[in-house]
């Protein structure tokens, strides 16, 4: 593998009290398979503790998983809490069911890269190396 | 040709039993040609072994089907899963359904609701009204329920840990109806074990859910009788990406642990082993699935003959609602989802479903819009009114390979629940995560498949297309959320407090000691004893469940 994985440590993590995790634990897996640490969170973290572990575990991505619609206000939760543990710098990209229309205002409020239902785990994969290049 | 003497048995039994209970939807069901259409179609020759592992409808070991003369005398009951926001906009929905000819209703709480926070608490932000129901207290289930007769329609409602919350409101709102208990009909879920291995809505540990769900089962014993009080569900395994034959090892693996609890409790078996009912998914291979309700059925009758000593027929009769798959629905291409519920749909119908929920086209977007529900709902009118399936009883019986997939699929399924019960059991099963691995390991090699293109998903890995996804979808408005919150601080101005405080010191010492909770729980929401309120009393006492990873 030509690419540097240094930086390969990444966060799956779920916020809000959604109980989907077979998506989350499929990205986790896949990731795993393809050279990267990962750390999964496991169901219902709140934005604040999704922030502190990304923090004190030092990871390079954050990956967020919703599907019971919360995800404007959790993914964007995410972020503030990021800025204001001075962590904005840490990449976060986003999947679950997002409508379409959702996508724009996620990525203003700043989530990199959104995934919906259907997407190949290899452009997932290949955005998480992208990020961690960053 | 002689009759089998089974047959004749059946016949003046079974059969006549029911046919006098109630008639047939029609005196003669005949096709196209004026032809009659066979009530049960047999085997020429009627053996041992057909005896033994097929039998006749409404008969040990049911693997047919549970009633004598199934959707000829009475057609599935309809039942759309359905609520979203607040609560009177969730009412207009389910009169809508109604109106629709929908024959039960299935409320959908939001998540704060189904792991017993009030919408003020800061772990509800963001997912108010989502993807459910907001229910905060009794003022809430009594707008729910507004105009809709509980003596008339049956109601079936996807909770689990804060079950008897839920349930005691919904006595308390028919009593206000002047619905007595004892008229009620529909059906909790009120299956936690599941919630640990597959959908996450859990909150107190294994030993006091289990005690909360024997109090339901005492409870309703006595005061509803016609109440199911549990459902046990492998939908949720299966959409975590469990397998057909893990569906229903794990499903009746459960249901053996409720049984097992209630005994140890004191029950005796066939006052309430009647009373449950199962829930299981409908997926895509539609063989395979016929075979898995028809397994699932026969197994479940020798589980309770043979391990519980069940003597009852209605104690041994596996009854289930089904639902198609949610995990197959895809956001490309939406409309082609009509066709795959419909495909899974027919599958629960051939294989003897009691009641039906069938998906609607842009659950991979969204909750349904109501134009896409109606389609949905339509979608059982046509497989009931013009398919033709609904007029012989069990179709596919006899074929080699549906008779043989169920025999595999049977004891597949039997096997991995005596591993379970080598392995110490399922809780000790969950609690060394080995339910969760099989599943998880069972979903990603479906996953890969897809990835590689061994299995096709069309409009996903094949025959994509460029598509402008304009489909209009229903949004849940983020008001909803202040809205909740301010109706529920008023509600906390308003209610008498120290009713409050006092029923829940009450429900306090019961949950300390060994008292069964019901009556304590009834007490306290007719004090407007917010979900919340009843729940964190709860969790003082029982403490909260982590996952442990």
């Amino acid at each position: 593998m030509s690419r540097d994985m240094k930086k390969k440590r990444v966060l799956i993590a779920k916020p809000g009290l959604d109980g989907h995790d077979r998506g989350a634990k499929i990205i986790a897996r896949a990731l795993r398979d393809d050279g990267f640490e990962v750390i999964y969170t496991g169901i219902r973290q709140t934005p604040g503790e999704i922030a502190s572990v990304a923090i004190q575990e030092d990871v390079a991505v954050i990956g967020l998983s919703s599907l019971s619609g919360g995800h404007m206000r959790l993914f964007t939760a995410v972020i503030d809490e990021l800025k204001r543990m001075s962590a904005e710098d840490i990449p976060v990209l986003g999947g679950g069911i997002i409508p379409d229309e959702d996508i724009p205002p996620l990525k203003n409020a700043g989530i990199a890269a959104i995934f919906g239902p259907g997407t190949p785990i290899s452009d997932i994969l290949e955005a998480f190396h992208k990020a961690c290049e960053k | 040709m002689q009759k089998h003497p089974k047959q004749k048995e059946w016949e003046e039994n079974e059969l006549k039993k029911s046919l006098s209970r109630s008639p047939e939807r029609k005196e003669r069901f005949l096709n196209h040609g004026g032809q009659e259409i066979t009530r049960l179609a047999l085997p020429q020759v009627m053996d041992d072994d057909y005896i033994h592992n097929l039998g006749f409808p409404g008969q040990y070991p049911f693997t047919r089907g549970v009633q004598p003369t199934m959707y000829r005398g009475r057609l599935w009951t309809m039942r759309q899963y359905a609520g979203f926001s607040t609560a009177a906009e969730s009412n207009k929905r389910y009169r809508y359904l109604l109106d629709q000819g929908t024959t039960g209703l299935s409320i959908a709480f939001d998540l704060p609701t189904q792991i017993g926070y009030d919408s003020d608490d800061p772990m509800s932000m963001g997912e108010v009204g989502k993807v459910g129901v907001t229910i905060d207290s009794l003022a809430d289930m009594e707008t729910l329920f507004h105009e809709i007769p509980l003596d008339k329609v049956s109601t079936s409602m996807t909770i689990n840990s804060p079950a008897a919350v839920l349930l005691a409101m919904y006595v308390a709102v028919a009593e206000k109806q002047g619905v007595a208990a004892e008229q009620l009909r529909g059906t909790i879920q009120n299956d936690v074990l599941k919630e640990y291995v597959a959908r996450g809505t859990y909150i107190f540990p294994p030993t006091p859910s289990l005690r909360l769900i024997t109090n339901i089962f005492q409870w309703c014993s006595d005061h509803m009788p016609a109440f199911n009080t549990i459902s046990v569900s492998g939908y949720h395994i299966r959409e975590a990406g469990s397998t057909a034959v893990q569906e229903v090892a794990f499903t009746l693996a459960n249901a053996c642990v409720y049984i097992q609890s209630a005994l140890e409790a004191g029950l005796e078996i066939d006052t309430f082993a009647g009373r449950l009912a199962f829930f299981f998914n409908a997926s895509s291979d539609l063989l395979e699935e016929v075979a898995k309700f028809r397994a699932a059925r026969r197994l479940w009758a020798r589980i309770m003959k043979e391990r519980f000593g069940a003597k009852k027929p209605a104690s041994q009769m596996l009854r289930f609602h089904t639902q198609t798959a949610g995990n197959t629905l895809t956001a490309q291409q939406i409309d082609n989802n009509i066709v795959r519920v419909t495909l899974q749909a027919l599958s629960a119908v051939l294989g003897g479903t009691q009641s039906l929920h069938t998906n609607s086209r842009d659950e991979a977007l969204t909750l349904p819009t109501e134009d896409s529900v109606r389609i949905a709902l339509r979608t059982q009118q046509i497989i009931a009114h013009e398919s033709g399936v609904v007029n012989t009883i069990d179709p596919l019986a006899g074929s080699y390979y549906i008779e043989s997939l169920t025999d595999r699929i049977e004891e597949q399924a039997q096997a991995l629940i005596k591993k379970i019960d080598e392995l110490g059991g399922v809780i000790a099963c969950i609690e060394q995560g080995f339910i969760q691995q099989e599943i998880e390991d069972a979903s990603y090699n479906y996953q890969k498949e897809v990835e590689s293109g061994d299995r096709i998903v069309v409009g996903v890995n094949a025959f994509q297309m460029k598509e402008d996804r304009t489909t209009p979808l229903l949004r849940v408005d983020p008001a909803v959320e202040q809205e909740q919150v301010k109706n529920l601080s008023r509600l906390k101005k308003d209610r008498d407090s120290r009713a409050v405080q006092s029923s829940l010191d009450q429900l306090k010492r019961a949950a300390q000691g060994s008292d069964n909770l019901m009556p304590f729980i009834l007490e306290a929401v007719k004090t407007y004893a917010t979900l919340g309120e009843i729940c964190n009393i709860l969790r003082e006492i029982f403490g909260e469940y982590r996952d442990r990873r």
